[in-house]
């Protein structure tokens, strides 16, 4: 099968360390393979500027195959580009025509500064989830795990809420820099499930004051998040949140 | 030099794990939070060691280079973790485990070590449900399994085609519960340099902050290295970019001895490669060949002109496709070990039958839609389906996959005895970075359980034996001593590396490595062959060293320089498999001798000679290692050529 090879001007986002100034630098790029993805284009630019004696783009990246969560970046003003459920690193040039001038930028969030060229800092997920973003049992001593049935299609359930990657391309979406579908994932998922269930309440309002706490924005209900959650996490587990949230504090 | 004591317990397989934890030293609560205990990597047998040991008490230190402890690799993993739960009444039990697993290895494991993997197995899934993971489930809602190859039971637990992701978010959720109490300090984005010996003991690891390029030390009672395997020394393989031997590597130049680097697995059904920029390959599940038939054309012009794109898979008659594993192994069919699986599609491809370029074969999907309807496929394999139609642009409900085998796991790693303990007092090694639960081949969805097993339920125990008698150990200064010497060695290699500023990249370098270790330490290895490896690595190693270009600096966040560190390291750990393989004069597992196979081409063992586990000693630079051997002694299983037929 012939096919036709790329010629590609990119605009890329260099920015030094997190307290420099950022700029954009043009690029051009030939004879990118249409199968190739996107991470491989961006090799091919970095092997590219190494051999000018130039320093490469740094750019987050880990599994290559959409799961760790890690690649991120911005591409034409979408976050994980033009394809649809798909992470950075699934996205492949065949999505791009010949003679395109493609934008690349890091997640834009104040939640997440910018360390350099397109990594970004997102260990505020990380710190969303210490909050409260597991079950309180300790290794041993549990229940066999065909003690308490679940229903499948809560288990279906809390599994589609748990297929989240963290990735943060809801946040680098969301007009607000809201983190609650990365949030909501995590509580809808533990909530549906009975081992979750116990500590619910508790769960919901730890890891929302901590969200909240550390500069995230609200949500409102604009559903762009969803739009580009490369996983398809729904927003009605934001519902569920609001739900869970909502019955804690009436509770207190 | 270290003595090969394996430390087994005394006592029948089936209660020496029972006797050792009755007999072992404890440490009390109040003097837990005295120890330090220093975990480095954060995937499913590191972030739950981490999490298990804090929970028990101990002050844990826990490094990753990535940005969180939830990207770990392990997150890739697809298809499912094995356990003898034997809810199918399909007469699974421990012991079908145990010896399931020990036949699948090829009778290259340590039987006490797996039997003990296969008794924890149930409790890792009880303690994954507790922990609200979501595995699959039936209309009744009982957990589902599903078949795997090698067995003959449906044992493996799945969620979706993402159990690695869903396993691993358990196990950081765990972790994260124990840095949010503080039992537990996460360094991210931090790459284990070297580690500190001390007296004979490991106390410690220097360490490389990859944003800010600062060199650091950090002290602990004891060491476990959850580092994962080195498979990415072949450059294409499934594992993640980042994934590396250098933690593994380090701790052999320390004294920990390297057991048998030449058992590296080649996975039978992956995306084949599409051109010279390729950076990695994606897995396609073994859980597909449960419903899946893979075959070949059985004309090989038909093979000829579906690869000049003259013909489809669809054009192939029904009696012109040749079900190759069928036809071969009747009893397992699709279903037989990867090894076995890989060889075949290779032998198809080596006789003109491949498809694609030559090296692919096709995995089927009509048959299964035509038996159970697309909906339950899609339900069954849904997620796969996509990744394969994103990569390749092709829809496998409509026309075959396309597959072929790639570097996947690594059996072989750093020798630990029964504690799980190295040949360096106080350096453990857990999960894919040990060479001790899978033989010379793992068996599909064992991986996540062994992961799991040595981080969870054997290195708070052993780890805690070995502790007791550190309670007077005190704390070390890291400014000074052997702290401060093995800082200046690591500064004073990266200046090395930095200094050389030669003409090729880093990547250019490790792909044309990774072309000399396929060609010549792949899937059909020779005498010759080897031997030609080896030189070819040298030289590409000096190469290396005087030709390699990173640019920017060391006091900043430099990719180059990090892939250049591991490269480094692949550059002579590739020469150990080289070297391993080339005086294992037998065939077994993942390790494949052309000079060593029956009649039907199958992998042919030299049991009287090779029943052993080769460990090599570091013995300085440029200096040929020494091996050493530790006896595999079979008291409860026969050995037999394995018989998938």
């Amino acid at each position: 099968m012939e096919v036709q090879n790329l010629n590609l001007t990119l605009k890329v986002w260099r920015q030094k360390g997190p307290k420099e100034q950022g700029h954009f630098e043009t690029y051009s790029l030939q004879n990118i393979s249409p199968n190739s993805s996107f991470l491989e284009m961006m090799d091919v630019l970095n092997e590219q500027l190494i051999n000018e004696g130039k320093e490469p783009v740094a750019f987050d990246h880990d599994c290559r195959e959409g799961i760790c969560g890690m690649c991120s970046m911005y591409i034409n003003g979408e976050a994980h580009g033009p394809d649809d459920h798909v992470t950075t690193c699934q996205l492949h040039m065949r999505k791009f025509k010949d003679g395109d001038t493609i934008t690349v930028e890091p997640w834009r969030s104040a939640g997440f500064p910018v360390i350099k060229d397109l990594i970004v800092d997102r260990s505020a997920f990380d710190k969303i989830m210490q909050a409260g973003g597991f079950v309180s049992v300790n290794t041993g001593g549990v229940p066999d795990g065909n003690a308490i049935p679940i229903p499948k299609p809560n288990a279906d359930e809390a599994m589609d809420a748990a297929s989240c990657i963290g990735c943060g391309a809801c946040v680098a979406t969301c007009k607000n820099g809201s983190a609650m579908l990365f949030v909501s994932a995590k509580v809808s998922q533990l909530a549906l499930l009975p081992q979750g269930k116990v500590e619910a309440a508790r769960r919901a309002k730890a890891m929302v004051a901590k969200m909240d706490e550390l500069g995230f924005g609200n949500c409102t209900n604009t559903g762009a998040c969803e739009a580009e959650c490369p996983k398809g996490v729904s927003i009605t587990n934001i519902a569920r949140l609001n739900r869970e949230f909502l019955c804690a504090k009436f509770a207190d | 030099m270290a003595t090969l004591d394996s430390k087994i317990p005394e006592g029948h397989l089936f209660e020496k794990w029972s006797n050792y934890k009755a007999h072992q030293k404890l440490v009390n609560p109040a003097n837990k939070r005295k120890l330090d205990v220093i975990v480095v990597g954060s995937g499913l047998a590191g972030a739950s060691a981490a999490a298990s040991l804090g929970e028990l008490g101990f002050n844990v230190k826990c490094f990753c280079y990535q940005d969180s402890p939830r990207r770990a690799h392990s997150i890739a993993a697809q298809g499912g973790i094995n356990a003898a739960k034997n809810y199918q009444n399909d007469g699974d039990s421990v012991y079908r485990l145990f010896y399931d697993t020990i036949k699948g290895g090829d009778y290259r494991a340590r039987e006490a070590n797996v039997y003990r993997l296969a008794e924890v197995s149930n409790n890792i899934i009880d303690q994954c449900v507790a922990q609200g993971v979501p595995f699959a489930r039936d209309y009744g809602g009982l957990l589902a399994n599903r078949s795997f190859g090698g067995a003959q039971v449906s044992r493996t637990f799945y969620a979706k085609g993402q159990t690695g992701q869903q396993l691993l978010l358990g196990a950081y959720s765990a972790l994260s519960r124990q840095i949010g109490k503080g039992t537990v300090k996460m360094y991210t984005r931090t790459e284990m340099m070297d580690i500190v010996v001390v007296d004979g003991k490991c106390r410690g690891i220097v360490t490389r902050n990859l944003i800010t390029g600062e060199i650091d030390a950090h002290f602990g009672h004891a060491v476990i290295l959850a580092t994962g395997g080195y498979g990415n020394v072949f450059f294409l393989s499934t594992n993640a970019m980042g994934s590396n031997g250098s933690a593994a590597w380090k701790a052999y130049k320390k004294g920990a001895y390297f057991a048998n680097p030449c058992y590296v697995q080649i996975h039978p059904t992956c995306i084949p490669v599409h051109g010279e920029f390729q950076s990695k390959l994606t897995l396609m599940s073994e859980s597909l060949r449960n419903d899946g038939r893979i075959w070949a054309p059985k004309k090989a012009e038909d093979a000829q002109a579906i690869r000049e794109g003259k013909k489809k898979a669809s054009d192939i008659p029904e009696e012109d496709r040749d079900f190759y594993l069928e036809r071969r192994y009747p009893a397992f069919g699709n279903l037989v070990p990867r090894d076995v699986a890989s060889r075949a599609a290779k032998e198809r491809c080596d006789h003109g039958f491949g498809v694609e370029n030559g090296g692919a074969v096709f995995l089927d999907f009509k048959y299964a839609i035509e038996r159970l309807g697309k909906d339950v496929v899609e339900a069954r394999y849904g997620n796969l389906f996509q990744m394969y139609e994103k990569i390749t642009n092709d829809n496998p409900y409509e026309t075959p996959m396309k597959i072929y085998p790639a570097i996947h796991y690594t059996m072989g790693g750093i020798w630990v005895d029964y504690e799980l303990q190295t040949t360096i007092p106080g350096l453990f090694a857990a999960g894919e970075a040990n060479f001790s639960d899978h033989g010379a081949n793992r068996l599909g969805a064992s991986a996540l359980m062994q992961g799991l097993a040595d981080g969870y339920f054997v290195i708070p125990y052993t780890v805690q034996n070995y502790l007791a008698d550190e309670l007077h150990t005190p704390r070390m200064d890291t400014n000074s001593g052997e702290f401060a010497k093995v800082k200046a060695d690591v500064q004073a290699h990266i200046d090395e590396l930095m200094n050389i500023k030669g003409t090729e990249s880093v990547d250019s370098i490790h792909k044309r490595l990774g072309h000399i270790m396929w060609e010549h330490v792949g899937m059909g290895r020779t005498k010759e062959g080897l031997q030609e490896g080896i030189k070819q690595i040298q030289e590409l190693r000096a190469e290396f060293w005087k030709n390699v270009r990173i640019p920017g600096s060391a006091n900043e966040l430099n990719v180059e320089l990090e892939k250049a560190n591991r490269v480094a390291d692949f550059l002579e750990l590739g020469e150990l498999i080289a070297r391993d393989a080339l005086h294992r004069d037998e065939s077994c597992g993942g390790h494949f001798r052309e000079e060593y196979q029956t009649e039907e081409g199958e992998a042919l063992r030299q049991d009287d000679k090779f029943a052993y586990v080769g460990a090599w000693e570091y013995k300085g630079k440029d200096v040929e290692p020494e091996l050493h051997k530790e006896e595999l002694k079979f008291e409860f299983v026969e050995l037999k050529q394995r018989n998938y037929k």
